[in-house]
C-alpha cells in the first residue's frame, strides 16, 4: 500500500503538472512546441521506482514524465517552459531539451530516436570505468524504426552494457498509426530478444506491472547480464503536440479511444487505492499538496527574468 | 636522435593517438578496422596492444548509431576519438553530429562537453571515384559548434591532432590520403603540447598572397617555386582551422600583396575558397588590387576511369598558370597547357609507393 500510495502522488504530480500547462498554454506565454505525457505516467513511474539518483536518463521528445519521475526540477521545467533564466537550460533548450544532472536525467532530445545511442554511450563509460550505475533510454515505438534504435542496441549486446530500453508504445506517431508503419505480425519485444536484449512486455498503464517488470531486469543489468528492454503498451490523450484533444480529427477509431480512457493509468490506481482502504480525503490532500507545489512553480516561472540575448555567442564552444 | 631521421604523415598521427591515449586514463578510440592487421594504414598500429581492446576498438558497422554512443561516452566523461577510413561513410552519421554533438553544450547551457574527434579520410585517385573521394570540409564548418582542422605537413601534424583530441568541443579531423607517406625530419616535429597555429604561413612573399588547405598547400608550394622562377614572389599560407575569425594572418598579407588565389582541395562552389574569399573582401576590399580568384575541383562528381580524371585535380602548373594568367604575363611553354600532366608517373596516384586499392 505505502509503494502503491507513493506512485500514485508520483503519477499524479506529473498529471496535474501536464494539466496545468494545457490550461495555460493558451496564454501564449509558454511559446515553444510541447508534447504531454498525460495518459502515459505510468510507465515513466513505474521504471524510475528501480532506479538511483547515480543511473542516467535519457529520454525523448515526450520527456516531462520522464524528467519529473527521475527527480528532475519542477521549477526549473516550467520556467524552461516559460524561456526564462531559470529554466533548466535558460531557455536555450525548451519543453523539448531537458536536463537535470543533479537528478541523473542527462537529457530529451527532439529528433526521433537520437538519445538511444547517447544512453549506450553512457553505458559503455559505465562499464569502462567500472561504475555502479545503469542508464536507461526512454522512447517511443516510432523510434523503433529508426536505424539508431537497431544500432544502439546492438552494440549494447555485443559489449552487454548495462542499459535498460524502455518503449512507450502510444500506437501513434504523430497522427500515423502503426498499421502504416510496422507489420501487422510485429513483436517489438520478439525483435529486441533477437538482436539481445533481454525483452518483456507488460501493460504500459499498470504501474505495478511496470514496477514489478522493470525491477526484475534492473537487477538483472547490475548483476552484469547485460542489456534489457521494457515495452510498455499505453496511449496518449491529448493531441500529439500541444494542449488540446484532437479526436474530433477522427484519426484514432472512437473503440480504441474509449477503450484506452477507460483504463487511465490514474484513475485506474486511484480505484485501487480506494478498494484497498485508502481513504478519499486522505487522497484529496495529496491532491492538493501537489496544486500548491505547481501553483508556486508557475508562479516563479512567470516573475523570473528571461535570459539575456547578448549572451546568445556563450557556449557555442567548451571555453 | 639523429636530426637527419625521418619520420612520416602516418606515424605522426599513429603517435599523436599513443601520446593522448596515455595522457588521459578515460580516453577510448573506435573505428572500423582500427585495430585489422592495417591499422587504417598504419596511423592507428599498436594501439589496441598498448592500451587494450576495452578502450580501442573495432566497431559495428553503425556510423551513426556508434557516433551517438561516441557522444554519450564523451558526455558521461570519456575522451573519445573515432576514425572512418573515408569521410563518405560518415555521412550517415550527420544527425549525430549535427543535432548532438556540434549543439549540445549550447543548447544544455553550457552544463555538458562534448570532447570528441572524428579523423575522416580523403581519397583521391586510382578510381576512387564518386563515394570516395569527397572533401565536405566546408559542410561542417558551417555548423556552429564543430571545429574543423585540415592538416596539411608532417612536421605539425601530431600537435594537431593531440590539440584536437584533447579539446572540450568535437572537432572534425580531415586527412587526405596522398599526404599519409609524406616525410619531414623528425628534428622538425612541432611539440605536442604546442597549441598549432590555425594559420600556418609556409613562404612570404610580397607579391601575391595564395592560401591552400589540405593536400592542396603542397601544390602550392611547388607552384611558388616556378613562380619564383618567373620572377613573381608568392607568400603562402595555409588555413588548417576552418574558422574565419582566425584567418588575421590571412587578411594582413593580402593587404600587403593586394592580391589573392585560394586553392580549394573541394568542389568550388560554396566552398571554404568561398568563404576566405568573403571574408578577405569584407575586411580588405580597399587593398585589393583585383579581383581575388579561387581553383578548386569542378563542381561534378569525381568520375571513376583514369580516362575521365586527367583534369578533375587542380595542380601545381594550374596554379601558376592563373597567377601568370591573372597578372597578363606571359606563360612559358611548359605550363601553356598546366591541365596536361608532365609527370612521368600515371596521373593518379601520389608516388610510386601508391599501389592501390585505396
Amino acid at each position: 500500500m505505502n509503494s502503491l500510495l507513493e506512485h500514485y502522488q508520483n503519477m499524479l504530480r506529473i498529471r496535474r503538472v501536464e494539466e496545468a500547462i494545457a490550461a495555460r498554454y493558451s496564454e501564449q506565454q509558454m511559446r515553444c512546441p510541447t508534447h504531454l505525457s498525460i495518459g502515459q505516467e505510468a510507465a515513466a513511474v513505474g521504471v524510475s521506482a528501480s532506479l538511483t539518483v547515480k543511473d542516467k536518463a535519457y529520454s525523448s521528445h515526450r520527456a516531462h514524465a520522464h524528467y519529473l519521475a527521475k527527480g528532475g526540477s519542477l521549477d526549473a521545467l516550467i520556467a524552461e517552459l516559460y524561456g526564462k533564466q531559470t529554466g533548466c537550460t535558460g531557455g536555450r533548450g525548451g519543453s523539448m531539451h531537458l536536463t537535470d544532472l543533479s537528478a541523473g536525467f542527462v537529457a530529451s532530445t527532439a529528433i526521433v530516436g537520437n538519445s538511444i545511442p547517447l544512453a549506450v554511450g553512457n553505458a559503455l563509460h559505465q562499464q569502462v570505468q567500472k561504475l555502479d550505475e545503469i542508464s536507461v533510454t526512454y522512447f517511443g515505438e516510432g523510434a523503433t524504426e529508426e536505424g539508431a534504435f537497431y544500432e544502439s542496441a546492438n552494440f549494447a549486446a555485443l559489449r552487454k552494457l548495462p542499459v535498460l530500453f524502455v518503449c512507450e508504445n502510444n500506437r501513434y506517431s504523430v497522427y500515423s498509426p502503426l498499421s502504416v508503419r510496422q507489420p501487422e505480425s510485429r513483436s517489438i519485444v520478439a525483435l529486441a530478444n533477437a538482436i539481445g536484449l533481454n525483452a518483456i512486455e507488460v501493460d504500459g498503464n499498470d504501474v505495478e506491472q511496470v514496477a514489478a517488470a522493470t525491477a526484475e531486469l534492473v537487477k538483472g543489468i547490475r548483476n552484469g547480464d547485460g542489456p534489457a528492454l521494457i515495452e510498455c503498451h499505453t496511449y496518449r490523450h491529448r493531441e500529439h503536440c500541444g494542449p488540446n484533444f484532437d479526436d474530433d480529427l477522427g484519426y484514432r477509431p472512437e473503440d480504441e479511444v474509449a477503450h484506452w480512457l477507460a483504463r487511465d493509468p490514474v484513475t485506474l490506481l486511484q480505484q485501487k487505492l480506494l478498494d484497498l482502504g485508502a481513504s478519499a480525503q486522505q487522497l484529496e490532500a495529496l491532491d492538493g499538496k501537489i496544486g500548491s507545489e505547481i501553483a508556486n512553480a508557475f508562479e516563479l516561472a512567470q516573475v523570473a527574468d528571461f535570459p539575456n540575448p547578448d549572451d546568445n555567442e556563450r557556449f557555442v564552444y567548451a571555453e | 636522435m639523429q636530426s637527419n631521421q625521418t619520420t612520416t604523415f602516418a606515424e605522426q598521427i599513429n603517435q599523436a593517438q599513443h601520446q593522448a591515449m596515455q595522457d588521459d586514463p578515460a580516453m577510448l578510440a573506435f573505428g572500423l578496422g582500427i585495430s585489422d592487421p592495417k591499422g587504417i594504414f598504419g596511423t592507428t598500429t599498436g594501439l589496441a596492444e598498448s592500451f587494450g581492446h576495452e578502450r580501442v576498438f573495432d566497431m559495428p558497422t553503425a556510423e551513426n548509431g556508434m557516433t551517438g554512443i561516441g557522444i554519450g561516452a564523451a558526455l558521461a566523461g570519456s575522451r573519445v576519438l573515432m576514425t572512418h577510413q573515408r569521410l563518405d561513410f560518415f555521412l550517415l552519421a550527420m544527425d549525430q553530429l549535427v543535432n548532438n554533438a556540434a549543439k549540445w553544450h549550447y543548447m544544455f547551457n553550457g552544463q555538458m562537453k562534448v570532447p570528441l574527434t572524428i579523423r575522416l579520410i580523403i581519397g583521391r585517385g586510382w578510381g576512387q571515384g564518386p563515394t570516395h573521394a569527397q572533401n565536405l570540409q566546408s559542410w561542417f564548418a558551417h555548423i556552429p559548434g564543430l571545429k574543423v582542422i585540415t592538416p596539411s605537413k608532417t612536421d605539425a601534424v601530431a600537435a594537431q591532432l593531440y590539440s584536437a583530441i584533447m579539446d572540450d568541443s568535437p572537432v572534425i579531423f580531415i586527412e587526405h590520403r596522398w599526404l599519409h607517406q609524406q616525410q619531414c625530419e623528425t628534428s622538425q616535429i612541432k611539440p605536442l603540447t604546442l597549441r598549432p597555429e590555425p594559420v600556418r604561413v609556409h613562404k612570404t612573399g610580397a607579391d601575391y598572397t595564395i592560401v591552400a588547405n589540405s593536400y592542396m598547400v603542397l601544390e602550392s608550394l611547388i607552384a611558388a617555386r616556378k613562380l619564383a622562377e618567373l620572377g613573381i614572389d608568392a607568400e603562402v599560407l595555409e588555413t588548417a582551422e576552418l574558422e574565419p575569425a582566425c584567418w588575421q594572418p590571412v587578411y594582413q598579407s593580402v593587404a600587403k600583396t593586394g592580391r589573392l588565389l585560394v586553392c580549394d582541395s573541394a568542389h568550388t562552389s560554396f566552398s571554404v575558397a568561398a568563404e576566405i574569399i568573403s571574408s578577405v573582401t569584407e575586411r580588405c576590399f580597399g587593398q585589393l588590387k583585383q579581383a581575388p580568384l579561387r581553383l578548386g575541383l569542378p563542381d561534378y562528381p569525381e568520375p571513376t576511369s583514369i580516362a575521365l580524371t586527367k583534369h578533375f585535380y587542380p595542380s601545381a602548373d594550374s596554379i601558376t598558370k592563373k597567377v601568370m594568367m591573372s597578372l597578363q604575363r606571359e606563360l612559358p611553354a611548359s605550363i601553356q597547357d598546366a591541365d596536361e600532366h608532365h609527370s612521368t608517373r600515371p596521373h593518379d596516384v601520389p608516388g610510386e609507393w601508391f599501389k592501390g586499392p585505396f
